[in-house]
């Protein structure tokens, strides 16, 4: 339990990372390092490791580590953006609401009905935490990129949450839908590229033209 | 077996049409599939297959009351797709074809889940795979659109994996073996946790409820059915829409079970009316008839959450709808797109008089106005009389109150728009442009079957229809 909390400390921490830092690169590695702490975390959790824990293990750290940040940066390389100028939450802003919201995530977790064995675990604050900063970068950055990495954060809550259910559910339908979600963000980072060519800035504030 | 084909039949279609290689007789595999699919649906429907109980997959009573309906729209759109692809030759179709073709496939895995994680899965994979054909056209608009269906479309998929995972918490917490087929959760019952069955609740309603577009999480719907051609928006209208309405009807039911059903109802009822609400105020206002179709889908998935929430007599009701307007809507979305092709534009102050233009596609738009807002002796009517009678029947006068007036809203909306598209002299721009559209067959018999379909609906609705919704409500409400 206290090697899985410390997993889900640090990945907390990368979120106020994410939150704080106004490059793309480094908030696309930290995106990726949460991804690789992610995949550990299936291993050090269950006590007997069959192949299908090792098979979730792997892609996750695969899918969120490797893959994904990689075609991100792909993006940003085709786009010569580094950036975030102007986000629509600015940097201390989202710093402090993603300190508030950790902390609030803690609070909140205590009062949820938890099963005695993870009511000592961090996975539902560090779930609630994630989401809430994918959230706050989702809506409060302009960038595509920042964008698809708040959305990768969020996710990375939920697969978190996933987590207490990896030893009764049965791994067929986790693995399923872990290739899902690594599916919707690629396809997500596909139309980032076409977004970039249709408009050469990656800036979604550019996308105004449907409104009522 | 039978159910299954439904799936793999598709499946196998948009492999085939990812390797045929001429552009020209690739999409007469749609009307083909198209055919099978229907075929095999009616056969399903007049003779259902025996479902185990703890099947992941099967053609249950609710597949069954829903999905027959699925596939005539998909044949309906198959059969116009080969005339529209033809008009636009010169974009290959390679990719549209193949993507269509696994959304059917797809879609009927959603409406065949019996399980909590694969109906998430095949909701997910069907919002993938719709993605290309969203931005078929190819326009600046088109990729925005696109990329608004996906941030909020995504988030609200996420949302909906959330609240799998609550309802499968809520089932370890109360002692759960794991199994989470719709079945064995509702058969937990009371010793579900109740807090995490409310929580999941909340956040499968926002999720699937993204999916279907009721307010205020419709926000991707007027973009992406605006942008989108004419048959992907009849196809995200009356089939993925559908999916995620019985997505909710199925967790509801489970909620049910574990004694909230109430708490359910009472947020289905209002965010339903508050749908209707927000729906008919932005049809006062839209000047695009494209987009007013969009908010004319938020209107009826606002009632066909009202239905849901009104118990077995408005399941019943909810489930007529669901047939009733998806064929209503396939005629609009296609003699839309028709109007639209003419006029080269979808907007109000650009495009009138084409009742002189295209007589035969406006006459079918103009009967479909009528039919969707509820005018006898269409199908929407009849459906919708059933709703209030339900709702009256449930003593929820006020509701039925702002249910009518919402109707009354949206029939202004609908009519200021549809008789400023038809009536008038057309501009010298759009005649121009009309001359390069020939109002072929191909692209008229799919709308005036779907309408005429929706007319028998109402008309004659078949007693093996009323059948299968009355068995799609006792098994979502089981008798005690």
């Amino acid at each position: 339990m206290r090697d899985l909390n410390l997993l889900i400390g640090l990945a907390m921490g990368l979120n106020l990372v994410a939150l704080g830092s106004s490059r793309l690169p480094s908030i696309i590695r930290a995106t990726a390092l949460q991804g690789v702490l992610l995949g550990i975390m299936p291993l050090v959790l269950e006590h007997d490791i069959g192949w299908q824990v090792v098979a979730v293990a792997v892609a996750t750290a695969l899918g969120k580590g490797v893959v994904i940040p990689g075609l991100l940066q792909r993006a940003m390389r085709a786009a010569h953006i580094e950036r975030e100028i102007e986000p629509f939450i600015g940097f201390v802003p989202s710093l402090l609401l993603g300190a508030l919201g950790t902390i609030a995530a803690l609070a909140v977790a205590r009062s949820l009905p938890l099963l005695p064995e993870h009511a000592k675990s961090l996975l539902v604050p560090g779930a609630l935490a994630s989401m809430l900063t994918g959230f706050v970068l989702l809506i409060g950055r302009v960038k595509a990129i920042s964008q698809v990495c708040g959305y990768l954060i969020f996710e990375n809550g939920i697969y978190l949450f996933g987590l207490l259910l990896i030893g009764s559910t049965p791994l067929l339908v986790e693995a399923g839908v872990l290739l899902d979600l690594t599916v919707g963000i690629f396809v997500i980072g596909i139309i980032v590229d076409r977004i970039q060519r249709a408009f050469d800035s990656l800036d979604t504030r550019k996308l105004t033209v449907l409104r009522e | 077996m039978r159910a299954l084909l439904l799936i793999i039949v598709p499946l196998a279609g948009a492999l085939v049409a990812a390797l045929w290689r001429s552009d020209r007789s690739r999409p007469w595999l749609l009307p083909a599939v198209g055919t099978v699919h229907l075929a095999l649906s009616i056969w399903l429907l007049a003779q259902p297959p025996v479902v185990a109980p703890a099947a992941w997959m099967g053609f249950d009573p609710v597949a069954r009351a829903v999905l027959p309906l699925v596939s005539l729209l998909f044949f309906a759109c198959s059969i116009y797709a080969v005339a529209y692809l033809r008009l636009r030759h010169e974009r290959g179709n390679r990719v549209f074809v193949a993507t269509l073709l696994a959304v059917i496939g797809l879609l009927s895995a959603g409406h065949q889940a019996r399980h909590l994680g694969v109906l998430w899965i095949a909701t997910e994979a069907v919002t993938l795979a719709a993605v290309p054909l969203l931005h078929f056209n190819g326009t600046p608009r088109a990729f925005e659109a696109t990329w608004k269906y996906l941030l909020v479309g995504g988030t609200g998929i996420a949302l909906s994996l959330l609240g799998s995972f609550c309802l499968g918490y809520a089932s370890m917490h109360g002692g759960g073996s794991g199994d989470l087929t719709f079945v064995a959760l509702a058969a937990q019952g009371a010793a579900l946790s109740r807090p995490w069955v409310l929580i999941a609740w909340v956040l499968l309603l926002a999720g699937y409820g993204t999916k279907m577009g009721l307010a205020p999480m419709h926000t991707w719907k007027p973009d992406a059915y605006g942008e989108a051609p004419g048959i992907v928006g009849a196809l995200l209208a009356g089939g993925v829409t559908t999916v995620a309405f019985t997505a909710l009807l199925r967790v509801r039911a489970v909620v049910g079970a574990a004694g909230e059903g109430a708490t359910a109802d009472r947020t289905l009822l209002a965010i339903g009316l508050f749908s209707m609400g927000v729906a008919a105020l932005f049809l006062l206002g839209t000047r695009n008839f494209k987009r007013m179709l969009a908010y004319s889908s938020v209107e009826h998935m606002g009632i066909l959450s009202i239905a849901a929430s009104l118990g077995p007599v408005g399941v019943f009701a909810a489930l007529f709808h669901v047939w009733s307007n998806g064929l209503t809507k396939g005629a609009l979305f296609l003699s839309s797109a028709n109007i639209r092709r003419a006029a080269n534009s979808a907007s109000i102050d650009e495009v009138r008089g084409m009742a002189a233009l295209t007589p035969r596609s406006a006459m079918i738009f103009v009967a479909g106005l009528f039919a969707v807002t509820a005018s006898p002796p269409f199908g929407p009517f009849f459906s919708e009389l059933l709703v209030v009678r339900a709702a009256l029947g449930a003593g929820h006068y006020l509701a039925v109150l702002l249910f009518l007036a919402c109707l009354l809203l949206a029939f202004f909306g609908l009519s200021r728009v549809v008789f400023a598209v038809v009536d008038g002299r057309p501009r010298p721009a759009t005649v121009a442009s009309s001359r390069r559209f020939v109002e072929t067959a191909g692209a008229l018999l799919p709308p005036a079957l779907l309408l005429g379909l929706s007319l028998w609906l109402g008309l004659f609705t078949p007693d093996a229809l009323r059948e299968s919704w009355t068995a799609a409500a006792a098994q979502l409400f089981p008798a005690p």
